[in-house]
């Protein structure tokens, strides 16, 4: 238990410090989200209404984009097992009387800590789109940010433990991972798109954890009226249900901690 | 061949191996080999690239799970002791594994705090280690900024840090210069002396084997020979003598008749070998009947030993053990039993 707990923070002190030295990655990981944010506000605020009384794109699309680049932290987490692998310092780690599912549950820690600081740079930007803030979002926030960023932690170490290059990972990352973020409702309303992509979103467990993220903002200025439309832009509706905070974030804990559970049997067997 | 140990018995034994065996595929890496090692020992395993070595050394560190036989490591099982293994043995690997986005100091303090080394011994001990491996002064520069030998320093250092009582060295001069080698040997004696530390190393370098107390000679994973580097050469009879002379049949008549050596007439000289060699010389060129007009000694190399045991030179070129490991290792879907 102990050599767990060392494990953990020993870990994850390393992916930070990792990441605190690496200018390029620092820079990528606040730019993106600022550009993406810039760029299709300023682009699509003109042609796009106000998608809810009071909810104009901008206010939509920024919870999402929170989302977005809080998923792609976590699953980078794998990255950092295949770029250990490639570098030959994993090795280091394996050999050392650290356990391994200390050294998943610490890359995964540390992958939320990144998370967690981007989602907070993000949230003091907010005024500059236009976004307001109170204590109750930023408190909120917090907790579900590393919920999502735990559970999509698993899901990248997964399958880090098993993939042997970078290459191969980014290929998966652009393959897997950017379409299931474009479907999970970040720029558009899951609910009122067509049948197909209805179905396909609503099958994608990150269309939950952004609707989890967009509650705290939007909650309290969509009216009780259109929520209860079947149009509503937050809410994911299944089958007449439209779901609710806390079941958005247990969907996605329950299905991070069996991925997270899944990746540690995974690295002790594949490495 | 026999293999059966002169371990000292004086002191205790940390490494001791027992049909030790590893198998990838249809291919055997090792095939059972018993050895064991004495603390405070420098012991070698010599053999060219792809005999083993490296397949041993990655079970004895507990990354790899051998197919049969048993083995012990600073008194724990390899396989169910892992962790007290891995805690009891520092390892520096034939490839670099150092995080090279950190500095040095950087890399120290992340092993340090996955052994668990207490916050008062630790930052004395870098410093200590920093010193010796003289890289006190680039502490705070990145690994990415430094030369092979400094790294290969850097990991000594490392796998010291969490006073193991035996130090793993995988081919750890393998790539560097023969400046650098030199050093890092230098270094490597030091330790052995001031830390009353056993080693265990791999190499294919005859003149490091030298300075090791025994060293094992390995070839297609079996031990081949195993002894005090001195003993392993004298077993080949001592130093070549070639003596030239004007009658070459009349010396041969003459060696046998007076020291019952047997010589043979090879170019222009007669050749002989016998132990002590320049002991014996002095003593015959003034009593020889033939007039001597040129002498040769050479000392039989490890390298001649292994020829004699194995057939072929060491030199050889063969697919390194470590690349099939590798690949094996790459392999996706590979039952490793580790923890």
């Amino acid at each position: 238990m102990r050599q767990s707990l060392r494990g953990i923070w020993v870990i994850a002190y390393r992916e930070l410090l990792r990441f605190s030295r690496e200018r390029s990655r620092l820079a990528s990981t606040l730019g993106m989200p600022i550009i993406f944010m810039v760029v299709f506000s300023e682009g699509l605020k003109r042609q796009i209404g106000a998608l809810a009384v009071g909810v104009d794109f901008v206010k939509f699309m920024y919870p999402g984009i929170i989302a977005m680049s809080v998923f792609i932290n976590a699953i980078f987490s794998g990255l950092s097992v295949v770029w250990d692998r490639e570098i030959g310092f994993l090795k280091e780690v394996l050999v050392s009387p650290l356990n391994r599912s200390g050294v998943v549950l610490g890359k995964a820690l540390g992958a939320s800590v990144i998370a967690l600081f981007q989602a907070l740079v993000m949230l003091a930007l907010a005024p500059l789109f236009g976004v307001p803030l109170s204590l109750r979002i930023v408190l909120e926030l917090i907790p579900i940010v590393i919920v999502l960023a735990f559970s999509l932690a698993g899901f990248g170490l997964l399958i880090g433990s098993r993939m042997r290059s970078q290459q191969g990972f980014q290929v998966l990352v652009q393959m897997v991972v950017f379409p299931l973020t474009f479907l999970a409702g970040v720029f558009f309303p899951v609910n009122n798109v067509p049948r197909w992509m209805e179905i396909v979103s609503k099958l994608n467990p990150l269309t939950y954890g952004v609707d989890a993220i967009r509650r705290i903002f939007l909650v309290g200025e969509i009216s009780a009226a259109s929520r209860n439309s079947g149009h509503s832009i937050i809410g994911v509706t299944v089958f007449g249900h439209t779901t609710t905070t806390i079941e958005d974030v247990a969907l996605v804990g329950l299905l991070g901690a069996a991925l997270l559970i899944g990746a540690i049997f995974s690295f002790n067997r594949h490495t | 061949m026999n293999h059966e140990q002169k371990t000292p018995s004086v002191s205790e034994t940390v490494i001791s191996t027992a049909g030790l065996a590893r198998n990838f595929g249809h291919t055997q890496a090792v095939k059972g080999i018993s050895f064991s090692v004495a603390e405070g020992e420098v012991f070698g395993f010599l053999g060219p690239n792809g005999a083993g070595k490296t397949t041993t050394i990655s079970m004895l560190c507990t990354l790899l799970a051998p197919s049969a036989g048993e083995a012990t490591v600073a008194g724990f099982d390899i396989r169910s002791k892992r962790t007290e293994v891995r805690r009891s043995i520092g390892l520096v690997f034939q490839d670099p594994t150092l995080d090279e986005y950190l500095t040095a100091i950087q890399n120290l303090r992340f092993h340090a705090y996955a052994y668990g080394v207490p916050k008062r011994v630790r930052d004395e001990r870098i410093h200590e280690l920093l010193n010796l491996m003289e890289l006190w002064d680039r502490r705070n520069s990145s690994v990415r900024e430094f030369s092979g030998g400094m790294k290969r320093r850097l990991e000594i250092a490392r796998g010291l840090l969490h006073h193991p009582r035996i130090l793993f060295l995988d081919e750890p001069t393998l790539g560097l210069d023969p400046q650098t080698r030199h050093r890092i040997w230098k270094y490597v004696l030091d330790l052995r002396r001031r830390e009353s530390l056993t080693i265990f190393l791999t190499t294919h370098y005859m003149d490091e084997a030298e300075n090791c107390d025994r060293i094992a000679i390995i070839d297609e994973g079996e031990i081949v020979a195993l002894d005090r580097p001195e003993l392993l050469k004298n077993s080949l009879g001592g130093d070549v003598v070639t003596i030239r002379v004007e009658n070459g049949e009349g010396a041969v008549a003459e060696l046998f008749a007076r020291y019952e050596l047997s010589a043979s007439i090879e170019g222009d000289g007669v050749c002989f070998k016998l132990p002590g060699a320049e002991e014996f010389l002095p003593g015959l060129m003034r009593s020889f009947s033939c007039e001597i007009l040129g002498v040769t000694i050479r000392r039989p190399t490890l390298d001649d030993v292994f020829l004699s045991l194995t057939g072929h030179s060491i030199r050889d070129d063969r697919p390194a053990t470590g690349q099939q490991l590798r690949r094996y290792l790459n392999t996706p879907g590979m039952k490793s039993q580790l923890n």
